[in-house]
Protein backbone atom coordinates (compact mmCIF):
# COMPACT_ATOMS: atom_id res chain seq x y z
CA UNK A 1 0.00 0.00 0.00
CA UNK A 2 1.15 3.40 -0.45
CA UNK A 3 -0.08 6.74 0.86
CA UNK A 4 0.25 8.25 -2.73
CA UNK A 5 -3.70 8.65 -3.67
CA UNK A 6 -4.64 8.01 -6.94
CA UNK A 7 -7.67 10.30 -9.09
CA UNK A 8 -9.26 9.93 -12.42
CA UNK A 9 -9.20 14.10 -14.01
CA UNK A 10 -10.35 12.89 -17.50
CA UNK A 11 -12.04 10.49 -19.66
CA UNK A 12 -12.25 10.23 -23.38
CA UNK A 13 -13.72 7.45 -25.71
CA UNK A 14 -15.27 6.33 -29.27
CA UNK A 15 -16.60 3.26 -28.76
CA UNK A 16 -19.67 1.52 -30.94
CA UNK A 17 -22.22 3.17 -28.59
CA UNK A 18 -21.01 6.63 -29.55
CA UNK A 19 -18.17 8.94 -30.62
CA UNK A 20 -17.58 10.45 -27.00
CA UNK A 21 -17.98 9.48 -23.63
CA UNK A 22 -20.89 11.65 -23.02
CA UNK A 23 -22.84 9.86 -26.15
CA UNK A 24 -21.67 6.40 -24.97
CA UNK A 25 -23.09 6.90 -21.37
CA UNK A 26 -26.27 8.06 -22.59
CA UNK A 27 -26.59 5.05 -24.74
CA UNK A 28 -25.41 2.58 -21.88
CA UNK A 29 -27.71 4.48 -19.26
CA UNK A 30 -31.15 3.77 -22.10
CA UNK A 31 -29.77 0.06 -22.62
CA UNK A 32 -29.21 0.71 -26.45
CA UNK A 33 -27.25 -2.08 -28.48
CA UNK A 34 -24.11 -0.91 -30.96
CA UNK A 35 -24.26 -4.43 -32.66
CA UNK A 36 -25.24 -4.55 -35.91
CA UNK A 37 -24.88 -7.12 -39.40
CA UNK A 38 -21.66 -6.30 -41.14
CA UNK A 39 -22.41 -5.38 -44.91
CA UNK A 40 -19.32 -5.46 -45.97
CA UNK A 41 -18.51 -7.80 -49.26
CA UNK A 42 -16.17 -10.08 -47.04
CA UNK A 43 -18.40 -10.81 -44.51
CA UNK A 44 -20.99 -12.99 -46.79
CA UNK A 45 -18.61 -15.75 -46.03
CA UNK A 46 -18.34 -15.88 -42.21
CA UNK A 47 -19.86 -17.74 -40.03
CA UNK A 48 -20.13 -14.84 -37.72
CA UNK A 49 -22.05 -11.81 -40.01
CA UNK A 50 -21.94 -9.10 -37.16
CA UNK A 51 -20.25 -7.05 -34.94
CA UNK A 52 -20.42 -3.61 -32.79
CA UNK A 53 -18.56 -1.09 -35.34
CA UNK A 54 -17.61 2.33 -34.27
CA UNK A 55 -20.57 5.14 -34.19
CA UNK A 56 -18.38 8.05 -35.52
CA UNK A 57 -16.06 7.44 -37.87
CA UNK A 58 -11.99 8.23 -37.25
CA UNK A 59 -12.45 10.20 -40.79
CA UNK A 60 -15.28 12.47 -39.11
CA UNK A 61 -12.62 13.68 -36.49
CA UNK A 62 -8.92 13.40 -37.71
CA UNK A 63 -7.44 15.12 -40.38
CA UNK A 64 -7.32 12.64 -43.98
CA UNK A 65 -3.39 13.12 -43.95
CA UNK A 66 -2.89 12.14 -40.44
CA UNK A 67 -4.87 9.12 -41.04
CA UNK A 68 -3.53 7.71 -43.96
CA UNK A 69 -0.53 6.97 -41.74
CA UNK A 70 -2.16 5.63 -38.58
CA UNK A 71 -3.83 2.14 -37.98
CA UNK A 72 -7.38 2.26 -37.46
CA UNK A 73 -6.50 1.47 -33.87
CA UNK A 74 -3.72 4.20 -33.56
CA UNK A 75 -6.47 6.66 -34.88
CA UNK A 76 -9.50 5.35 -32.42
CA UNK A 77 -6.39 6.09 -29.33
CA UNK A 78 -5.28 9.05 -30.18
CA UNK A 79 -8.94 10.57 -30.78
CA UNK A 80 -9.97 8.92 -27.16
CA UNK A 81 -7.15 10.79 -25.60
CA UNK A 82 -7.56 13.81 -26.90
CA UNK A 83 -10.79 14.05 -25.39
CA UNK A 84 -9.81 13.02 -21.98
CA UNK A 85 -6.66 15.34 -22.20
CA UNK A 86 -9.41 17.97 -22.89
CA UNK A 87 -11.89 16.79 -20.33
CA UNK A 88 -9.00 16.90 -17.69
CA UNK A 89 -8.55 20.44 -18.45
CA UNK A 90 -4.98 20.04 -19.14
CA UNK A 91 -3.94 21.33 -22.17
CA UNK A 92 -3.01 24.53 -20.82
CA UNK A 93 -2.19 23.82 -17.33
CA UNK A 94 1.30 24.20 -17.91
CA UNK A 95 2.36 20.18 -17.11
CA UNK A 96 6.02 19.41 -17.35
CA UNK A 97 6.24 16.89 -20.14
CA UNK A 98 8.83 15.21 -18.38
CA UNK A 99 6.12 14.22 -15.72
CA UNK A 100 3.64 13.03 -18.19
CA UNK A 101 3.53 9.31 -18.87
CA UNK A 102 1.64 7.18 -21.49
CA UNK A 103 0.29 3.44 -20.20
CA UNK A 104 -1.40 2.11 -23.30
CA UNK A 105 -2.00 -0.59 -24.87
CA UNK A 106 -4.46 -2.75 -27.79
CA UNK A 107 -4.65 -6.38 -27.83
CA UNK A 108 -3.95 -7.40 -31.07
CA UNK A 109 -2.36 -4.12 -32.65
CA UNK A 110 -2.33 -3.08 -36.18
CA UNK A 111 -4.00 -6.19 -37.71
CA UNK A 112 -5.73 -4.19 -40.09
CA UNK A 113 -2.39 -2.74 -41.96
CA UNK A 114 -0.77 -5.82 -41.48
CA UNK A 115 -3.53 -7.28 -43.54
CA UNK A 116 -4.10 -4.53 -46.09
CA UNK A 117 -0.30 -4.32 -47.02
CA UNK A 118 0.15 -8.62 -46.80
CA UNK A 119 -2.55 -8.31 -49.33
CA UNK A 120 -1.33 -5.43 -51.41
CA UNK A 121 2.03 -7.29 -51.45
CA UNK A 122 0.62 -10.22 -52.81
CA UNK A 123 -0.68 -8.19 -55.72
CA UNK A 124 1.29 -5.25 -56.74
CA UNK A 125 4.69 -6.61 -54.95
CA UNK A 126 6.44 -5.15 -52.40
CA UNK A 127 7.31 -1.65 -54.05
CA UNK A 128 3.89 -0.93 -53.15
CA UNK A 129 4.21 -1.85 -49.62
CA UNK A 130 3.60 1.20 -48.17
CA UNK A 131 6.37 2.82 -45.75
CA UNK A 132 4.23 4.20 -43.16
CA UNK A 133 3.50 -0.06 -42.61
CA UNK A 134 5.77 -0.74 -39.70
CA UNK A 135 5.01 2.34 -37.31
CA UNK A 136 0.92 1.54 -38.75
CA UNK A 137 1.25 -2.13 -36.94
CA UNK A 138 3.35 -2.12 -34.04
CA UNK A 139 1.67 -3.05 -30.92
CA UNK A 140 3.28 0.09 -29.03
CA UNK A 141 1.70 2.37 -31.84
CA UNK A 142 -1.09 3.59 -30.19
CA UNK A 143 1.03 4.67 -27.14
CA UNK A 144 3.48 6.34 -29.04
CA UNK A 145 0.83 8.22 -31.35
CA UNK A 146 -0.38 9.38 -27.84
CA UNK A 147 2.23 10.45 -26.52
CA UNK A 148 3.49 12.30 -29.57
CA UNK A 149 0.31 14.42 -29.66
CA UNK A 150 0.57 15.07 -26.10
CA UNK A 151 4.10 15.48 -25.54
CA UNK A 152 4.39 12.70 -23.37
CA UNK A 153 8.28 12.59 -22.29
CA UNK A 154 8.06 10.65 -19.00
CA UNK A 155 7.56 7.21 -21.02
CA UNK A 156 5.41 6.00 -23.21
CA UNK A 157 4.30 2.20 -21.80
CA UNK A 158 2.48 -0.15 -24.43
CA UNK A 159 0.75 -3.49 -22.55
CA UNK A 160 -0.72 -6.13 -24.13
CA UNK A 161 -2.48 -8.46 -22.56
CA UNK A 162 -5.61 -9.56 -24.58
CA UNK A 163 -8.94 -8.58 -23.55
CA UNK A 164 -7.20 -7.89 -19.81
CA UNK A 165 -5.10 -4.93 -21.70
CA UNK A 166 -7.30 -1.84 -20.90
CA UNK A 167 -7.47 -2.70 -17.17
CA UNK A 168 -3.82 -3.71 -17.33
CA UNK A 169 -2.63 -0.08 -18.64
CA UNK A 170 -4.54 1.67 -15.28
CA UNK A 171 -3.54 -0.94 -13.31
CA UNK A 172 0.51 0.41 -14.36
CA UNK A 173 -0.60 4.01 -14.48
CA UNK A 174 -1.39 3.47 -10.66
CA UNK A 175 1.87 2.08 -10.13
CA UNK A 176 3.34 4.70 -12.24
CA UNK A 177 2.05 7.01 -10.06
CA UNK A 178 2.69 6.07 -6.86
CA UNK A 179 6.49 5.18 -7.79
CA UNK A 180 6.29 8.69 -8.31
CA UNK A 181 7.45 8.43 -11.81
CA UNK A 182 4.99 10.63 -13.19
CA UNK A 183 2.63 13.16 -12.20
CA UNK A 184 -0.25 12.38 -14.31
CA UNK A 185 -0.92 9.15 -17.16
CA UNK A 186 -2.91 8.50 -20.06
CA UNK A 187 -4.13 5.16 -19.71
CA UNK A 188 -6.10 2.71 -21.71
CA UNK A 189 -6.78 0.94 -24.60
CA UNK A 190 -8.02 0.83 -28.25
CA UNK A 191 -9.07 -1.99 -30.52
CA UNK A 192 -9.93 -1.97 -34.16
CA UNK A 193 -9.85 -6.13 -35.82
CA UNK A 194 -13.25 -5.77 -37.34
CA UNK A 195 -11.94 -8.12 -40.36
CA UNK A 196 -12.32 -10.96 -41.57
CA UNK A 197 -9.16 -13.06 -40.48
CA UNK A 198 -9.39 -12.22 -36.77
CA UNK A 199 -13.46 -13.18 -36.65
CA UNK A 200 -12.57 -16.25 -38.71
CA UNK A 201 -9.81 -17.10 -36.27
CA UNK A 202 -11.85 -16.48 -33.18
CA UNK A 203 -14.89 -18.39 -34.43
CA UNK A 204 -13.07 -21.07 -35.43
CA UNK A 205 -12.20 -20.90 -31.52
CA UNK A 206 -16.54 -21.04 -31.04
CA UNK A 207 -16.25 -18.23 -29.06
CA UNK A 208 -18.32 -15.94 -31.28
CA UNK A 209 -22.08 -15.89 -31.46
CA UNK A 210 -23.60 -16.70 -34.48
CA UNK A 211 -26.59 -14.97 -34.08
CA UNK A 212 -26.51 -13.34 -37.58
CA UNK A 213 -30.52 -12.95 -38.05
CA UNK A 214 -30.51 -10.90 -34.45
CA UNK A 215 -27.56 -8.80 -34.10
CA UNK A 216 -29.00 -6.70 -31.01
CA UNK A 217 -29.84 -9.64 -29.23
CA UNK A 218 -26.64 -11.83 -30.14
CA UNK A 219 -24.19 -10.39 -26.64
CA UNK A 220 -26.43 -11.55 -23.48
CA UNK A 221 -24.02 -12.74 -20.74
CA UNK A 222 -25.23 -14.74 -18.03
CA UNK A 223 -28.26 -15.29 -20.06
CA UNK A 224 -29.39 -19.30 -20.83
CA UNK A 225 -29.19 -18.58 -24.57
CA UNK A 226 -25.86 -16.98 -24.60
CA UNK A 227 -23.90 -18.37 -27.44
CA UNK A 228 -20.38 -16.45 -27.77
CA UNK A 229 -19.13 -12.76 -27.55
CA UNK A 230 -19.94 -10.07 -30.41
CA UNK A 231 -16.81 -8.68 -31.40
CA UNK A 232 -16.75 -4.91 -30.66
CA UNK A 233 -14.22 -1.65 -31.72
CA UNK A 234 -13.27 1.14 -30.14
CA UNK A 235 -10.76 3.02 -27.54
CA UNK A 236 -11.04 4.60 -24.18
CA UNK A 237 -8.77 6.98 -22.23
CA UNK A 238 -8.18 7.97 -18.71
CA UNK A 239 -6.46 10.24 -17.28
CA UNK A 240 -4.81 9.61 -14.22
CA UNK A 241 -3.30 11.70 -11.72
CA UNK A 242 -1.79 12.06 -8.36
CA UNK A 243 -4.48 13.55 -6.14
CA UNK A 244 -2.43 16.13 -4.57
CA UNK A 245 -1.31 17.80 -7.99
CA UNK A 246 -5.09 17.71 -8.98
CA UNK A 247 -5.89 19.33 -6.11
CA UNK A 248 -3.25 21.99 -6.98
CA UNK A 249 -4.56 22.80 -9.96
CA UNK A 250 -8.20 22.62 -9.14
CA UNK A 251 -9.47 20.28 -11.23
CA UNK A 252 -12.58 18.46 -11.41
CA UNK A 253 -12.19 14.59 -9.86
CA UNK A 254 -14.92 12.06 -11.39
CA UNK A 255 -13.10 9.21 -8.50
CA UNK A 256 -10.51 7.35 -7.01
CA UNK A 257 -8.72 4.86 -8.55
CA UNK A 258 -8.24 2.87 -5.23
CA UNK A 259 -6.53 -0.08 -6.27
CA UNK A 260 -5.40 -3.06 -8.55
CA UNK A 261 -4.99 -6.53 -8.57
CA UNK A 262 -3.28 -8.48 -11.01
CA UNK A 263 -2.94 -12.15 -11.43
CA UNK A 264 -2.02 -14.89 -13.97
CA UNK A 265 -3.78 -18.20 -14.03
CA UNK A 266 -1.11 -20.67 -14.92
CA UNK A 267 -4.01 -22.72 -16.52
CA UNK A 268 -4.47 -22.42 -19.99
CA UNK A 269 -3.58 -20.62 -23.03
CA UNK A 270 -7.60 -19.86 -23.67
CA UNK A 271 -9.65 -21.34 -21.26
CA UNK A 272 -10.97 -19.74 -18.60
CA UNK A 273 -10.62 -21.64 -14.79
CA UNK A 274 -13.57 -22.31 -14.30
CA UNK A 275 -13.02 -21.65 -10.73
CA UNK A 276 -12.08 -18.46 -11.17
CA UNK A 277 -9.18 -18.60 -9.00
CA UNK A 278 -6.74 -16.66 -11.05
CA UNK A 279 -9.69 -14.04 -10.66
CA UNK A 280 -10.55 -14.53 -7.13
CA UNK A 281 -7.16 -14.09 -6.42
CA UNK A 282 -6.70 -10.22 -7.85
CA UNK A 283 -10.02 -9.27 -6.58
CA UNK A 284 -9.11 -9.75 -3.47
CA UNK A 285 -5.64 -8.10 -4.21
CA UNK A 286 -7.52 -4.98 -5.60
CA UNK A 287 -9.68 -4.71 -2.57
CA UNK A 288 -7.18 -5.31 -0.14
CA UNK A 289 -4.63 -2.74 -2.37
CA UNK A 290 -7.20 -0.12 -1.90
CA UNK A 291 -7.73 -0.36 1.97
CA UNK A 292 -11.22 -1.93 1.99
CA UNK A 293 -13.24 -5.00 2.52
CA UNK A 294 -15.20 -7.00 0.18
CA UNK A 295 -18.64 -5.62 2.15
CA UNK A 296 -17.27 -2.05 0.90
CA UNK A 297 -17.90 -3.02 -3.25
CA UNK A 298 -21.26 -2.66 -3.95
CA UNK A 299 -20.84 -2.71 -7.70
CA UNK A 300 -19.18 -4.54 -10.33
CA UNK A 301 -18.74 -4.48 -14.02
CA UNK A 302 -18.34 -7.80 -14.70
CA UNK A 303 -15.74 -8.99 -17.31
CA UNK A 304 -18.97 -11.14 -18.35
CA UNK A 305 -18.21 -11.56 -22.26
CA UNK A 306 -21.54 -13.72 -23.14
CA UNK A 307 -19.49 -17.20 -23.26
CA UNK A 308 -20.81 -19.83 -22.08
CA UNK A 309 -17.96 -21.21 -19.10
CA UNK A 310 -16.38 -17.65 -18.42
CA UNK A 311 -19.68 -16.00 -17.51
CA UNK A 312 -20.59 -18.51 -14.57
CA UNK A 313 -16.73 -19.19 -13.25
CA UNK A 314 -16.66 -14.72 -12.63
CA UNK A 315 -20.29 -15.17 -10.58
CA UNK A 316 -18.16 -17.61 -8.46
CA UNK A 317 -15.18 -15.36 -8.43
CA UNK A 318 -17.14 -12.58 -7.27
CA UNK A 319 -19.18 -14.32 -4.21
CA UNK A 320 -16.05 -15.91 -2.95
CA UNK A 321 -13.74 -12.80 -3.28
CA UNK A 322 -17.14 -9.82 -2.49
CA UNK A 323 -20.02 -11.65 -1.66
CA UNK A 324 -23.31 -11.78 -2.71
CA UNK A 325 -24.31 -8.18 -2.09
CA UNK A 326 -23.07 -5.88 -5.03
CA UNK A 327 -25.02 -5.27 -7.95
CA UNK A 328 -23.45 -6.53 -11.25
CA UNK A 329 -23.56 -5.62 -14.78
CA UNK A 330 -21.93 -6.57 -18.12
CA UNK A 331 -21.82 -3.41 -20.09
CA UNK A 332 -20.38 -5.92 -23.44
CA UNK A 333 -24.46 -6.40 -23.52
CA UNK A 334 -24.93 -3.18 -25.19
CA UNK A 335 -21.33 -2.42 -26.49
CA UNK A 336 -20.17 -5.97 -27.93
CA UNK A 337 -16.46 -6.95 -26.10
CA UNK A 338 -13.88 -4.30 -27.55
CA UNK A 339 -11.14 -7.19 -26.88
CA UNK A 340 -7.92 -5.39 -25.40
CA UNK A 341 -10.17 -1.97 -25.10
CA UNK A 342 -12.58 -3.42 -22.92
CA UNK A 343 -10.92 -2.69 -19.40
CA UNK A 344 -10.67 0.66 -20.64
CA UNK A 345 -14.22 1.59 -21.98
CA UNK A 346 -15.54 -0.19 -18.92
CA UNK A 347 -13.50 1.45 -16.27
CA UNK A 348 -14.94 4.43 -17.26
CA UNK A 349 -18.53 3.21 -17.08
CA UNK A 350 -17.59 2.23 -13.79
CA UNK A 351 -16.81 5.26 -12.55
CA UNK A 352 -19.34 7.12 -14.34
CA UNK A 353 -22.08 4.68 -12.41
CA UNK A 354 -20.16 5.76 -9.35
CA UNK A 355 -20.15 9.19 -10.00
CA UNK A 356 -24.10 9.25 -11.05
CA UNK A 357 -25.44 7.09 -8.52
CA UNK A 358 -26.55 4.83 -11.49
CA UNK A 359 -25.69 1.25 -12.73
CA UNK A 360 -26.13 0.78 -16.70
CA UNK A 361 -28.47 -2.29 -17.59
CA UNK A 362 -27.82 -5.63 -18.77
CA UNK A 363 -29.56 -5.67 -21.57
CA UNK A 364 -30.75 -9.58 -23.14
CA UNK A 365 -30.65 -10.97 -19.75
CA UNK A 366 -34.30 -12.52 -20.74
CA UNK A 367 -33.71 -16.21 -19.08
CA UNK A 368 -31.16 -15.50 -16.58
CA UNK A 369 -28.51 -19.14 -16.27
CA UNK A 370 -29.67 -20.85 -13.19
CA UNK A 371 -26.85 -20.60 -11.69
CA UNK A 372 -26.44 -16.90 -11.74
CA UNK A 373 -27.37 -16.17 -8.02
CA UNK A 374 -26.04 -12.51 -7.87
CA UNK A 375 -28.31 -9.37 -8.68
CA UNK A 376 -27.61 -7.82 -11.94
CA UNK A 377 -29.21 -4.61 -13.29
CA UNK A 378 -31.30 -6.60 -16.10
CA UNK A 379 -32.64 -4.90 -18.82
CA UNK A 380 -33.30 -1.34 -17.36
CA UNK A 381 -30.54 0.83 -16.02
CA UNK A 382 -30.75 0.82 -11.94
CA UNK A 383 -30.19 3.86 -9.66
CA UNK A 384 -27.85 2.52 -6.45
CA UNK A 385 -25.53 4.54 -3.80
CA UNK A 386 -22.24 2.79 -4.56
CA UNK A 387 -19.40 3.91 -2.81
CA UNK A 388 -16.87 1.88 -4.22
CA UNK A 389 -16.90 -0.50 -7.58
CA UNK A 390 -14.85 -2.98 -9.31
CA UNK A 391 -14.20 -3.37 -12.74
CA UNK A 392 -13.02 -7.30 -13.55
CA UNK A 393 -11.16 -8.01 -16.80
CA UNK A 394 -9.42 -11.48 -18.10
CA UNK A 395 -7.24 -12.32 -21.07
CA UNK A 396 -6.72 -15.63 -23.30
CA UNK A 397 -3.53 -15.88 -21.76
CA UNK A 398 -4.83 -16.15 -18.17
CA UNK A 399 -4.40 -12.53 -17.52
CA UNK A 400 -6.60 -11.59 -14.44
CA UNK A 401 -6.87 -7.74 -13.72
CA UNK A 402 -9.09 -6.16 -11.11
CA UNK A 403 -9.68 -2.31 -10.45
CA UNK A 404 -11.43 -0.50 -7.62
CA UNK A 405 -12.63 2.67 -8.44
CA UNK A 406 -13.97 4.99 -5.28
CA UNK A 407 -16.02 7.88 -4.74
CA UNK A 408 -13.98 10.72 -3.72
CA UNK B 1 4.94 13.43 -73.90
CA UNK B 2 3.46 15.36 -70.91
CA UNK B 3 4.87 19.06 -70.78
CA UNK B 4 6.73 20.31 -67.62
CA UNK B 5 3.45 22.39 -66.64
CA UNK B 6 1.44 18.58 -67.03
CA UNK B 7 4.00 17.14 -65.00
CA UNK B 8 4.32 20.06 -62.19
CA UNK B 9 -0.15 19.48 -61.58
CA UNK B 10 0.38 15.48 -61.61
CA UNK B 11 3.12 15.94 -58.83
CA UNK B 12 1.22 18.67 -57.25
CA UNK B 13 -2.00 15.87 -57.25
CA UNK B 14 0.13 13.42 -55.76
CA UNK B 15 1.52 15.90 -52.85
CA UNK B 16 -2.06 16.44 -51.99
CA UNK B 17 -2.83 13.37 -51.82
CA UNK B 18 -0.29 11.53 -49.70
CA UNK B 19 1.30 14.55 -47.87
CA UNK B 20 -1.74 17.33 -47.80
CA UNK B 21 0.42 19.94 -50.00
CA UNK B 22 -1.77 22.55 -50.86
CA UNK B 23 -1.45 22.04 -55.06
CA UNK B 24 -1.07 26.33 -54.96
CA UNK B 25 2.17 25.77 -53.13
CA UNK B 26 3.63 23.21 -55.70
CA UNK B 27 6.37 24.95 -58.09
CA UNK B 28 9.23 23.56 -59.61
CA UNK B 29 11.35 25.84 -57.41
CA UNK B 30 9.96 24.58 -54.00
CA UNK B 31 12.36 22.01 -52.35
CA UNK B 32 10.24 19.12 -51.06
CA UNK B 33 11.45 18.83 -47.41
CA UNK B 34 11.86 22.60 -46.90
CA UNK B 35 9.16 23.61 -48.62
CA UNK B 36 6.90 22.06 -48.51
CA UNK B 37 7.01 19.53 -45.25
CA UNK B 38 7.33 16.59 -47.28
CA UNK B 39 9.37 13.79 -44.61
CA UNK B 40 11.56 10.94 -45.80
CA UNK B 41 8.53 8.41 -45.77
CA UNK B 42 6.23 10.78 -47.42
CA UNK B 43 9.16 11.13 -50.15
CA UNK B 44 8.82 7.38 -50.94
CA UNK B 45 4.78 7.36 -51.38
CA UNK B 46 5.56 10.89 -53.80
CA UNK B 47 8.29 8.15 -55.83
CA UNK B 48 6.07 5.40 -55.92
CA UNK B 49 3.09 7.10 -57.11
CA UNK B 50 4.98 9.26 -59.81
CA UNK B 51 6.71 5.75 -61.34
CA UNK B 52 2.64 4.92 -61.66
CA UNK B 53 1.90 8.52 -62.81
CA UNK B 54 3.92 9.12 -65.36
CA UNK B 55 5.49 5.60 -66.16
CA UNK B 56 8.46 6.04 -65.45
CA UNK B 57 11.33 4.35 -63.09
CA UNK B 58 12.75 6.22 -60.21
CA UNK B 59 15.62 4.27 -58.48
CA UNK B 60 16.63 5.12 -54.84
CA UNK B 61 19.81 6.49 -55.62
CA UNK B 62 18.43 8.89 -58.06
CA UNK B 63 15.75 10.28 -55.00
CA UNK B 64 18.18 11.87 -53.15
CA UNK B 65 18.86 14.14 -55.97
CA UNK B 66 15.73 15.27 -56.63
CA UNK B 67 15.70 18.13 -54.04
CA UNK B 68 13.05 20.28 -55.91
CA UNK B 69 9.67 19.83 -57.87
CA UNK B 70 12.13 20.95 -60.77
CA UNK B 71 13.86 18.08 -59.89
CA UNK B 72 11.68 15.93 -60.08
CA UNK B 73 9.82 17.31 -63.02
CA UNK B 74 13.18 17.37 -65.03
CA UNK B 75 14.40 13.59 -63.92
CA UNK B 76 10.80 13.03 -65.30
CA UNK B 77 10.82 14.72 -68.42
CA UNK B 78 13.59 13.00 -69.36
CA UNK B 79 13.47 9.75 -68.58
CA UNK B 80 9.49 8.70 -69.36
Amino acid sequence: MSNVDVVVTGLGATTPLGGDVASTWDAMLAGRSGVGPLTQEWAGQLPVRIAAQLAVEPSEVLERVRLRRMDRAEAMAVIAAKQAWADAGLADSGLDPDRLAVSYGTGIGGAITLLEQDDILEQSGPRRVSPHTVPMLMPNGPAAYIGLELGARAGVRAMASACATGAEAVALGLDLLRAGRADVVVAGSTEAVVHPLPIAGFASMRAMSTRNDDPEKASRPWDKNRDGFVLGEGAGALILERADHAAARGARVYARLAGAGITSDGFDIVQPDPECRGGIRAMRMAIQDAGLTGADIHHVNAHATSTPVGDMGEIKGIKAAIGTHPILTSTKSMSGHLLGAAGALESIATILALRDGIIPPTINLDEPDERLDLDVAAHKARPAEIQAAMNNSFGFGGHNVALVFARV
Amino acid sequence: MATREEITSGLAEILEEVAGVNPEDVAEEKSFTDDLDVDSLSMVEVVVAAEEKFGVKIPDNEVQNLKTVGDAVTYIEANH
